[in-house]
């Protein structure tokens, strides 16, 4: 009711007006019956929200979506936490120690975590977990992220077992965990399912049936009740949990919602109190009639412009440096992304934990200034507005990158004169493409982070990773990158890592042109998310539904 | 007619067997496989993803063990929702896009036709032109449009039914049904009015008429009969593509239907699930075309003879 009477115009007013009767009529009707079972009314503090994608797997090795992410963040909990602030917390585990050259990390488990049979976690399950995660049998997509972890890469090409990997149980309360090197983020990745525990027993009892319900053994905060493909996925509060007596909600219900405009109808008739997605298209309207419940936040991620640096004409880095300060930033993110993306000038998303950020040295000149560098720079790379250049921008069948590229295209088409051309692939046609190097020239590409360190932006850059779709190889940058995974002083390995991303920018592999914000529409009822004190929730987006409760 | 349905079922086998054959290696000629992401995994994994689900063997051994597992009838595992097998997820949707892809045409020809003999008989009067008008208005508006109207006004404004979900409570397919229907009922309207016209005035109705048959029993018992004609023909391969799902409306209310299983599966390249639906559809379309066929029998003596 709050938010017909927020809404404008004549149309809705003729609707209300007309159907205010009925509206009183139903209004008695369900208060009477909520009489009738006031313990059932009351008691149930429920949270619906909306979750994206149906999840691939709620299999903490298996699963890699975003949406399954958040589902086993409140299902499973690994041997640390997270504060709704983004803190690591301790989890499963009580206490850790890390020794002096960073190589060792050894957990105490603490005695009251118990899996949701009744069974204490133990550090076994851990390393029967990790093992699990490693071993090529299972399949697992995000297994490299333990590849930290000492012959983790080893066990996951097949040269050794499993058992090898570096991760002990001392006794049942003592993980000891060996890594191949120091690595400043390990506790970092260790928020990410992949190494959450898993129960062997009920692993091995069920089979590829083990995450359904019934048979489902976990250790977070909540456990789970009904899992119906497409429809809903209901956890209820965990009793067994160590922390129960802080979990405020008894129930959590994710919905898969693939269509964004259709989630949000379901938040404005009242059957969601969390979205995953707000659409971009209907932001303004979402400003100016329900700005109270819309929340952006800073996210780890970028989106940019690569260039193909193996052929011609972006093998030319006077050229590339001229198409990325020909792009206005400003007019972008003032026109047509328009949720308070952040303009960006970086690649490692400014706002990192001891990372000082680097910026590109456009930063601070006017558009005006950045568009006369770019025609002398694009004079010198031999081109003119009489001699122009024919480009191609290529990007996945989407009408926000369309847009995107129209736009970037038209602002090259008045700084240059260029001929620009746009060429869209569907998705996994387009990761083809652009993966081969062959016939792309600018393609469109985002990243966001695994874990809130560089690392996670700017190991895709090194001359060997299967990431690099621009070609950019610069053995500087690769001994850089080396030398900060050495390093076990955090200042000095930041300095290092900051000195690579220089290198990088200067470079002009990619033009970066936004980072990512996230946007949720939140129930003013909802509390427990707030991250800053601001009305934010964290950069990671890991809302774990233990802190929430409703309040109305 | 028990040896022209077992004809007609066996005749059916080749059918859905080129099915499999063209769709699976279809779906394998575009590019792109059901593990590459924006994050691309490291050669390692994917070698292992691939031996685990046996992309790694040469094509026409995977087809062998396909349609080995296929004749079985298991559809294999889903790449995409690795938690389930692509059987499991068709018996759970089919269900739901059965009930409202059902119930949608049900109505659709209550009132379809009901309108389009209304039409009729009152030919080229005003109420004529009104339902004519308000099904060619009903036909040229897509679903895509209609179904958000009905969300917005509906549960959005007025709050009287949910706008999305299924399963948890019955007011939830009243929207969906009707926003599925509404086409159908248009096209349906049209289809009854056109071909009853034409009855009326064909020689069985003027001697039905000449003989002083009440023109209740003339219209409900013969006319009704000849004229849906062209409508039995159509409800077939529409009920067909209706009973498989309509992705937009599962889409926009949420339904947990087999619709949308297409369309991603399709865009995931997660092979088994989209060959699995394939196939599916494939049979239905065949054995709602081959009901369409007994039906058209029963209603015109013209067809049992031959």
């Amino acid at each position: 009711m709050s938010f017909i009477t927020k809404t404008k115009g004549g149309l809705v007013h003729g609707f209300l007006n007309s159907s205010r009767a009925f509206l009183i009529g139903t209004g008695l009707l369900a208060s009477s019956i909520a009489a009738l079972s006031p313990v059932a009314a009351q008691a149930e503090m429920v949270l619906n929200r909306g979750n994206g994608a149906e999840p691939g797997s709620l299999d903490p090795q298996i699963s890699e979506d975003v949406p399954a992410s958040h589902i086993l963040r409140d299902l499973f909990e690994g041997l640390v936490g997270e504060e709704p602030s983004g803190k690591i917390v301790p989890g499963e585990a009580e206490s850790w120690k890390i020794s002096k050259d960073g190589l060792t990390y050894t957990f105490k488990i603490r005695d009251d975590a118990k899996w949701t049979n009744g069974e204490p976690v133990t550090a076994g399950d851990f390393v029967y977990a990790w093992q699990r995660a490693v071993d090529p049998k299972t399949g697992s997509e995000y297994s490299f992220l333990l590849s930290p972890i000492k012959n983790a890469d080893d066990i996951t090409s097949g040269k050794m077992a499993p058992k090898e990997l570096g991760a002990k149980a001392i006794d049942d309360k003592t993980l000891e965990v060996s890594l191949a090197g120091p690595t400043p983020y390990f506790l970092g990745l260790l928020t990410h399912s992949i190494s959450y525990p898993v129960n062997k027993a009920a692993v091995e009892k069920f089979g590829d049936q083990w995450t359904r319900p019934g048979n489902s053994v976990t250790n977070g905060a909540f456990k789970l009740d009904e899992w119906n493909p497409q429809s809903r996925i209901v956890l209820s509060k965990n009793d067994s949990y160590w922390n129960a007596d802080s979990v405020k909600l008894d129930k959590v219900i994710y919905y898969p919602t693939e269509s964004t405009t259709a989630e949000l109808k379901r938040f404005r008739a009242g059957e969601l109190d969390w979205t995953y997605e707000v659409p971009n298209d209907q932001i303004k309207w979402i400003r100016d009639n329900m700005n109270d419940e819309f929340v952006v936040s800073n996210y780890l991620g970028v989106y940019y412009y690569g260039f193909n640096m193996t052929k011609p004409p972006f093998d030319n880095a006077k050229l590339r440096e001229a198409f990325s300060l020909a792009i206005n930033r400003d007019i972008l993110m003032d026109k047509i992304v328009t949720a308070g993306e952040v303009p960006a000038y970086a690649y490692v998303v400014p706002g990192m934990t001891g990372y000082k950020p680097v910026y590109a040295d456009f930063k601070d000149m006017t558009q005006k200034e950045r568009n006369e560098k770019a025609y002398k720079l694009y004079q010198e790379a031999g081109y003119s507005k009489d001699n122009p250049v024919t480009v191609e921008i290529r990007y996945n069948t989407n009408d926000n990158h369309k847009k995107i590229a129209i736009a970037i295209a038209s602002m090259w088409k008045s700084v240059f004169g260029a001929q620009v051309n746009l060429v869209n692939e569907e998705f996994k046609v387009f990761l083809e493409t652009r993966k081969a190097k062959e016939k792309t020239q600018v393609f469109r590409a985002g990243w966001i982070g695994d874990y809130n360190d560089p690392n996670t932006f700017l190991e895709l850059w090194k001359s060997d990773s299967g990431l690099n779709d621009t070609g950019f190889a610069d053995p500087e940058f690769d001994k850089l990158m080396k030398e900060a995974s050495n390093e076990q002083d955090s200042e000095k390995r930041m300095e290092l890592l900051r000195n690579a991303e220089e290198i990088f920018l200067k470079a002009n592999a990619v033009a970066p042109i936004y980072h990512y914000v996230t946007k949720h529409m939140i129930k003013s009822y909802v509390k427990g998310w707030d991250a800053d004190g601001k009305g934010h929730v964290n950069v990671m987006d890991h809302v774990r539904s233990q802190y929430l409760w409703i309040d109305k | 007619m028990l040896g022209f349905t077992l004809k007609r079922l066996l005749g059916a086998i080749p059918t859905l067997f080129i099915i499999v054959t063209l769709s699976f290696f279809l779906i394998r000629t575009a590019p792109g496989g059901p593990f590459d992401k924006e994050r691309s995994v490291p050669p390692e994994v994917a070698a292992n993803l691939n031996a685990v689900y046996h992309l790694d063997e040469p094509l026409w051994m995977q087809y062998g063990r396909y349609l080995g597992d296929v004749i079985q009838g298991d559809f294999g595992p889903s790449f995409q929702y690795r938690d389930f097998s692509v059987t499991e997820l068709i018996f759970r949707g089919f269900p739901v896009s059965l009930t409202l892809g059902g119930s949608a045409i049900f109505l659709a020809f209550m009132i379809g036709t009901t309108l389009g003999t209304l039409a009729a008989l009152k030919q080229n009067s005003k109420l004529d032109y009104a339902i004519m008008a308000t099904a060619m208005t009903g036909i040229t508006i897509p679903n895509f449009v209609m179904a958000p109207l009905l969300t917005l006004v509906f549960g959005v404004y007025l709050r009287w039914l949910p706008v999305g979900g299924w399963e948890q409570g019955l007011d939830q397919v009243v929207l969906p049904i009707i926003a599925l229907a509404l086409p159908q009922i248009a096209y349906i309207a049209r289809l009854t009015r056109g071909s009853m016209i034409e009855v009326l005035r064909s020689n069985f109705v003027r001697t039905a008429r000449a003989k002083g048959l009440p023109e209740r029993v003339m219209i409900t018992r013969h006319a009704f009969k000849a004229g849906i004609l062209p409508v039995v023909s159509y409800l077939g391969p529409a009920s067909a593509a209706v009973i498989t799902g309509s992705v937009v409306i599962e889409q926009i209310f949420s339904i947990p239907g087999i619709g949308r299983y297409f369309v991603q599966g399709a865009l995931n390249r997660d092979y088994t699930l989209v060959m699995g639906v394939v196939i599916f559809y494939g049979t239905l379309i065949i054995l709602f075309n081959l009901l369409v066929d007994l039906v058209y029998g029963l209603l015109d003596p013209k067809v049992r003879m031959q």
